[in-house]
Formats: structure tokens, C-alpha cells, sequence
């Protein structure tokens, strides 16, 4: 990765270096000054069609109930419902996923094709369309419609990923199971299943990330997770909180995802180099 | 089943509507993912350093968060917004560009070093290495995990309808308050909507790696 990283040009010579430093610091001023320019913006007072004058982004008088404790226990509220959910979410989509993987990778066909078939129809709808679905169908709260939907959704991802996971082991180590007498079942539970989730762990943590985010699309069926929190903040103190109110839920979700990506990467490179 | 008889007509504006969103914020991803892996891949290092902290950071953005910025706080700071189509559909490009970035990448980075190194001995120039060696290998790898960016993306346009646009998600919403006794039939209705996009698009997928593979 040092001298070559990429196969599209030679490590570069001096007078490449020069040429690239150039380009680096035109690039960083570019950069420096659309930032300006968007925070300049962003400070100026906001002018309305009709003529109304607002303060702009920066205004103390759009982020002063930040001191109030009151709103960051909303805040705090709405990040336990959504760490809540996910967690829930994740451990159910776990279970979901290995029985997704089992039923897909079964000897009878009674089995595989009816499982085949829920798979794909679960993959290919939206989760907020199986959010709805819950809530109407089964009529629960809205939380256990978020938490359910994710559940079979990313259940139905992880799931695919464990059969691929199970797919690609060698061979002797199912025909090494069954020579010393292990049933079929135990075979693929003590032998085949623990691999391939230590082989698959990176891309179930990388599918956590994707689950957390979308928790927030407990915003569209009303359960009370952070980004509903920063709603009913602009609905309840004014609509001029919106912009404060954004940043700190991005930050929040920014802090949390970026988190558990590098935990992922992280056991990327361990099982990478338990593999090797 | 009588329902959807009935509001044919609604559900084939909301399947248009989600197809519409489909395309533009598509075509949208793709030439913003364009230019960010273009930045990524590029010899430059601070164009690398600034496309790889903007897909990170918009990668870990829900998208809601994003509708929310475009439909909420955008109207706050620019005075004369768009109209809502127009805002839902930067929000996907917007959203979806990371990914298509990284698929690109992913693509052209999986040549292998010796494709371009043989080029380059056999004395082909810069220009013709990229064409004719190293981009046809990266274009064939990369349709298929392109083609499952565009998948998501048509499962992520349902986001839209909690923001004003009548799309499929919306007409879902919308007959199963007018009626409550047909729930059923008019989410599987409305799901199998989804899946005429999705599948034909998985199965492209599948059929154009197994055709296209380089064999090595």
C-alpha cells in the first residue's frame, strides 16, 4: 500500500510530488472557501419572500434551548429509544438470520423453497413499507413495528450472509464433522456455523450500522427515537430550533455509526489476521 | 383484491412516482459517486483525504436525517426552495452517491496491479492502459454491486412518502386509512409493486456477473 496503492499510476517522482502538492493546496483553499462561503450563509440573517427577517444558523437566539436541561433529556430519551431498538433489533435479526440460513441451505426441498421464496419477498420490499405492515396487520406499538421490521429485514441480509459464509467453507470440514459421528444437525451448528460467523462477523457488524440508521424510520411511524425527538423539539419550542436541532441529532447519529464502523473494521483486520 | 381494483389508477400514479424518484435521484448518485471516486482514486492526496471524509460522513447519516435537512432546514436557509420532488430527490442522490462511489472504487481498485504494469511493459500509454486494459475489467466488476446501490435505492425512495411525496409508501398509507378492512391485500399489493423493480433488477444483476466474470 505505500509506493503503489493504486494501479492507475506510478508512485510518484518529484516532479509529481511537486505537481500533486500544488493541486493539494489549491484543493484545500477550494475547499476552505465553499465551507466559508456555506457558513457565511448559513450566519447570515434569513429573509423570507413575504420580507420577514429571521437571525441566521448561528444566532444564540436558535440554539438557547440547548441550555436547557429539559431538552437534552428529550434528546437523551430519544437516543436510548433508538439504541433500544436497534439492539433489540439486532439480536433478533440474528436469530432471524440463522434460521434464514439453515432453512435455506436444508436438504428438503419442503424446506428450501418456501424459505427461498419469504427470503426474497422480504428482501425486496421496503421495511418501512413492512413497518406498516406490523403496525396495521398485527396492530402493536410502534416500537415493536420498528423493532420487528428490522428484525425480519436485516434477518433476511444477515441471513444470506451466513449461507454465503457456510457455502464457502472447505468441504472437509462437514465431511470431517460427519466422519466422527456428528449428526447432520450438530455438524452444522458445532462446526460449519461458528466459522462462518467469525468468517462473516465484519459484514454483520457493517449491517449493524445500516439497521442503526434506520431505526430513524421510526420518525415516519411516530416512535419517539432521536430524530422524532428533534421534530417534536422544532414542533414544540418553534420551527426556528429545526436547524440546531438537526446538528446535534447528526452529530449523535455521526458519533454512534462511526463508532460501530470502526469496531467493524477493526474486527475485519482480527479476523483477517486469524485467517492468515 | 377489489381495493386495488379500484384505486388502480392512484397506485399506478404512486409506482410512477417511485419510478420517477428511482431515476433522477439514480442518475443523480451516479454522477456525484462519479466524482467522489474519481477524487478517491486520483493521485492527489487532499482530493483523496476530502472525498473519503465526505463519504464517511454522509455514509453515517440516516436518511431521514437527510429528508429532514432538505425538506426542513433547507427551506430555512435558502428562502426560494424547490418543490418537494425536486428536495426528495437530491436527498437520495445525495445519500446514495457514497455507495455508488464506493462500488466504482471498489471496482477499479480490484484490477489487479499487474493488468496496468503489463500495459504500461508492452508500451501502451497512460490513456490507453485505462481504456483499453484496466476500465473494461472495473466496468464489468462493478454493474453488479452498482445494480444492488440502485436496489436500495428503490427500497429507500418509501422514505419520501413521510415527507410529502405521493409515492408508493404514500398511496399504501393513504388506502389503508380509507380502508381498514383490506389491509392486507393492499400492503402485498403495494409490496409486490416494489418487487416488479427489484427483482428483474436482482436477477440483471445476477445474470450480467455470471456473463461478464473475468475469469482469473
Amino acid at each position: 500500500m505505500t509506493a503503489q496503492a493504486s494501479v492507475l499510476y506510478d508512485a510518484p517522482g518529484p516532479k509529481a510530488r511537486q505537481r500533486s502538492i500544488l493541486i493539494s493546496i489549491i484543493g484545500i483553499v477550494a475547499i476552505a472557501l465553499l465551507l466559508g462561503w456555506v457558513i457565511l450563509r448559513l450566519a447570515q440573517p434569513q429573509i423570507a419572500v413575504n420580507g420577514n427577517e429571521t437571525p441566521g444558523m448561528f444566532d444564540p437566539s436558535r440554539w438557547d434551548i440547548w441550555t436547557y436541561t429539559g431538552v437534552w433529556a428529550t434528546i437523551g430519551n430519544g437516543v436510548i429509544a433508538t439504541l433500544q431498538a436497534a439492539v433489540i433489533a439486532i439480536v433478533g435479526a440474528l436469530i432471524v438470520g440463522m434460521l434464514f440460513a439453515f432453512g435455506r441451505l436444508a436438504d428438503t426441498a419442503w424446506i428450501r423453497v418456501p424459505v427461498t421464496v419469504i427470503l426474497e419477498f422480504f428482501r425486496g420490499m421496503p421495511v418501512l413499507l413492512m413497518m406498516l405492515f406490523i403496525l396495521l396487520v398485527a396492530s402493536t406499538s410502534s416500537f415493536w413495528a420498528v423493532v420487528l421490521a428490522l428484525t425480519i429485514y436485516n434477518g433476511a441480509i444477515i441471513g444470506e450472509a451466513l449461507r454465503a459464509g457456510i457455502v464457502s467453507l472447505n468441504k472437509g470440514q462437514r465431511e470431517a464433522g460427519l466422519s466422527i459421528g456428528l449428526s447432520v444437525t450438530r455438524t452444522r451448528l458445532l462446526i460449519e456455523f461458528p466459522q462462518a460467523f467469525t468468517q462473516m462477523l465484519p459484514i454483520i457488524i457493517a449491517q449493524s450500522v445500516v439497521l442503526l440508521k434506520d431505526t430513524s424510520l421510526g420518525y415516519i411511524v411516530a416512535y419517539a427515537e432521536l430524530a422524532s425527538q428533534v421534530k417534536n423539539i422544532g414542533a414544540f419550542f418553534g420551527n426556528r430550533y429545526m436547524f440546531s436541532g438537526w446538528v446535534v441529532a447528526v452529530v449523535i447519529y455521526l458519533a454512534i455509526n462511526l463508532t460501530v464502523s470502526w469496531i467493524g473494521r477493526r474486527t475485519a483486520r482480527v479476523v483477517a489476521a486469524k485467517k492468515a | 383484491m377489489q381495493v386495488l381494483l379500484d384505486n388502480f389508477g392512484s397506485i399506478l400514479d404512486g409506482f410512477l412516482m417511485t419510478l420517477l424518484l428511482l431515476v433522477c435521484g439514480g442518475l443523480g448518485a451516479i454522477v456525484i459517486g462519479l466524482i467522489t471516486a474519481t477524487m478517491r482514486i486520483s493521485p492527489v492526496a487532499s482530493l483523496r483525504a476530502f472525498a473519503t471524509g465526505y463519504t464517511e460522513l454522509i455514509r453515517n447519516i440516516p436518511l431521514v436525517m437527510v429528508f429532514i435537512f432538505m425538506v426542513f432546514v433547507l427551506p430555512l436557509i435558502a428562502p426560494n426552495k424547490p418543490p418537494y420532488v425536486v428536495l426528495a430527490m437530491i436527498a437520495l442522490a445525495v445519500y446514495t452517491s457514497p455507495f455508488v462511489a464506493e462500488a466504482l472504487r471498489s471496482g477499479i481498485n480490484g484490477v489487479p496491479v499487474g493488468q496496468a504494469e503489463a500495459a504500461r511493459s508492452v508500451g501502451l500509454t497512460f490513456g490507453q492502459t485505462l481504456t483499453i486494459i484496466v476500465l473494461p475489467q472495473a466496468l464489468r466488476m462493478v454493474v453488479p454491486p452498482l445494480i444492488n446501490v440502485f436496489i436500495a435505492l428503490t427500497k429507500n425512495t418509501s422514505v419520501a412518502g413521510g415527507f410529502f411525496i405521493v409515492e408508493l409508501f404514500a398511496t399504501a398509507r393513504a388506502l389503508t386509512n380509507s380502508h381498514g378492512n383490506a389491509v392486507i391485500s393492499i400492503l402485498i399489493g403495494i409490496a409486490i409493486c416494489y418487487l416488479v423493480i427489484t427483482v428483474p433488477l436482482g436477477l440483471i444483476a445476477g445474470r450480467i456477473e455470471k456473463k461478464v466474470r473475468v475469469l482469473r
